[in-house]
């Protein structure tokens, strides 16, 4: 198994140039002139100053050294510059990067928690319209295009109903609470303003939501099932024949074996958090890495995406990294390559 | 030596005469009824696509009421900012995304499963090159790297499916791989190696037919994502442009009207019909083949 680790972690460089060398290929083909992005139209026509700013950014260089310079500012965390924002990018992200955090580990919560209880439920019933009521709900989870559903339940639970606020992570015009980890709900609690904890929270509580019921829809059928096959194992035999109450036997022993796969599904729940948390900011005027993304892909701000891209590839791989060394730990009957 | 010398290299038993209509029928009777109600969505949207100048819709392009109208009997699902009907658009949406899901699906599932075969049968240095190609194209979360295709490229619906045939790809080259690794150490593969048969051959006769069951399947889970996939990428503004009825750009101008929920409501149940749909049959068709990775 430490082999196996081993082997894993010895590959995420070499995959991570990869993706910075896909990212940079992709920023090179792109249409239009760089340059144009980089030196106001006014100060065009001085050609001190655009034979500057090419020297700086390299665009006099060949392509192998534009590489080069492109990999090594990586290396010091530089991920260019926004056109939009004229910020370097990475300091743009960095600022951005604890609300989406906030949004993802609140709908991580809310579908591990909807997806297991459902998940549960639904194998105790197993064939009653219960079992169908929640596969039916979980399925519609992870089918539905979430910037509909989001904008749906924006309307009817903000607008019709007065229940939530509307858009963004506080209401306009209120301080957020002094920054410690980025989350306005914890810093709210650390600073011991309630009243901006509740605020921060009721902003939060929507758009988690339908985060949390997109994910939790995967939990549910994986928990399900897993559960459904471990009620048939010889030990769940066994634990009925001593007498145990069928509860007892999907708790204390079908549960526990299902929480193997559901480590697995941590891993792989993360790409739907991704590309779900991208279009659920983008409703939710939530100002996150994912909304920033949109809005440089709508004005055509490289730099901008290219850096999502790739701290959200790093993010990704170590996701999957940590999600195989958990198998591999939970499970020991798994020798995976040695 | 018994066997007859004027043999032909590579040469099988003839194979028993298939009826492919008697085991669709077969096999339609044996789907769960879940998995024939998405057959029957996809059906319906199939005939929409092909028979939509036939139906007595309002132009999607043209004003024909007054603006923002709440759904009724006149119009079904409203008129939208510029007093378009919304129905009419929400059908002729299904000429956007239902073909553009299918030619990506299968430009995927064409690319993938090539460069997969290969992989797996030739081993070595392709299989090297290749895998490490899907490895890396598989680091990149699917949005993100569909999102800067998509952005380096240029918004439009033709750059845009590029960019989803980029990231779908490296799943059937995946799939086909496995499947290739795993027949090709049959015994009649090891018969048509005995025979002489060159390895192409024996690639595309003994090997291939047998592979495509998973890649089948899974390609009609895809469908449904690649329309979701196609709808997000509109509506963050790289797919379709405006006037052009695609549902992923009409729920991006149902975001901007807020209150007037109708605009998004028809463009949204559509998508997810297909979605259902398409992993419904999906599912079906899984129990139904592929009993192992049910």
């Amino acid at each position: 198994m430490l082999a196996y680790i081993a082997r894993r972690l010895i590959a995420i460089p070499f995959l991570l140039l990869g993706v910075a060398s896909v990212s940079f290929l992709l920023s090179q083909m792109t249409k239009g002139d760089p340059l144009a992005a980089l030196v106001p139209e006014r100060m065009m026509d001085n050609p001190e100053i655009v034979a500057a700013v090419k020297a700086q950014w390299g665009l006099d260089q060949p392509l192998p050294v534009r590489y080069g310079i492109y990999i090594s500012n990586l290396l010091q965390g530089d991920l260019g510059t926004s056109f939009a924002t004229r910020r370097p990018v990475a300091v743009d992200i960095a600022e951005r990067l604890p609300a989406t955090l906030e949004l993802v580990f609140a709908a991580m919560i809310i579908g591990t928690i909807m997806g297991v209880g459902l998940g549960l439920l639904s194998a105790r019933f197993r064939g009653s319209v219960f079992d169908g009521l929640a596969r039916i709900f979980a399925l519609i989870g992870s089918s539905l295009p979430i910037f509909w559903s989001g904008l749906i339940l924006l309307y009817l639970l903000s607008v019709r109903v007065a229940l939530v606020p509307g858009t963004g992570r506080l209401p306009p015009r209120v301080e957020p609470p002094p920054d410690v980890t980025g989350f306005y709900t914890v810093d709210a609690l650390l600073a011991g303003d309630l009243d901006l904890f509740a605020q921060a929270l009721a902003h939060l509580a929507l758009p988690a939501l339908v985060l949390g019921w997109a994910v939790s829809g995967v939990i549910t059928r994986l928990v399900r099932s897993s559960l459904i096959e471990g009620l048939s194992q010889d030990y769940a035999r066994t634990a009925r024949a001593k007498g145990a109450p069928e509860r007892v036997v999907l708790i204390n022993h079908a549960l526990r074996n299902a929480l193997i796969p559901l480590l697995t599904i941590l891993g792989f729940t993360f790409a739907y958090l991704i590309t779900g948390a991208v279009l659920t900011e983008a409703i939710f005027a939530w100002p996150g890495i994912g909304s920033y993304a949109v809005r440089g892909a709508a004005s055509l701000d490289y730099p901008a995406i290219g850096g999502v891209t790739i701290v959200g590839s790093i993010a990704f791989l170590l996701a999957n990294l940590l999600t195989d060394i958990a198998y591999a730990w939970a499970n020991p009957r798994i020798k995976v390559g040695g | 030596m018994t066997a007859a010398p004027d043999a032909a290299p590579g040469a099988v038993l003839p194979a028993p005469r298939r009826r492919p209509l008697v085991g669709l029928a077969r096999a339609w009777r044996r789907l769960p009824p879940t998995a024939k109600v998405g057959a029957a969505i996809l059906l319906f949207w199939v005939v929409v696509v092909l028979t939509i100048q036939l139906w007595p819709l309002a132009d999607p392009l043209k004003m024909v009421g007054r603006r923002l109208q709440e759904p009724s009997a006149e119009f079904w699902l409203g008129t939208d900012a510029l007093g378009r009907d919304v129905f009419a658009r929400t059908l002729h949406g299904a000429v956007w995304s239902i073909p553009i899901a299918f030619v990506v699906v299968a430009c995927a599932v064409a690319i993938g499963s090539a460069l997969g075969a290969v992989a797996g049968f030739f081993g070595g240095w392709w299989d090297s090159i290749i895998m490490r190609l899907v490895d890396v194209t598989v680091s990149f979360p699917p949005i993100l790297l569909a999102m800067a295709v998509a952005a380096m490229l240029g918004p439009g619906l033709l750059n845009a499916s590029i960019a989803m045939i980029i990231v779908w790809w490296p799943i059937y080259a995946r799939l086909m791989r496995a499947q290739v690794l795993e027949v090709r150490e049959r015994e009649h593969v090891e018969a048509a190696v005995a025979g002489g048969a060159p390895s192409g051959r024996i690639l595309v006769v003994h090997v291939l037919p047998l592979c495509w069951t998973p890649t089948l399947i899974n390609a009609t889970m895809d469908f449904g994502q690649v329309v979701l996939l196609a709808a997000s990428l509109s509506f963050i503004g790289l797919g379709a442009t405006p006037p052009s009825p695609e549902w992923g750009s009409m729920i991006s101008e149902g975001a901007t009207r807020f209150y007037n929920w109708w605009i998004a409501f028809g463009p949204g149940m559509a998508i997810l019909s297909v979605v259902l749909a398409s992993s419904f049959l999906g599912d079906g068709l899984r129990d139904l083949f592929d009993r192992r990775s049910a």
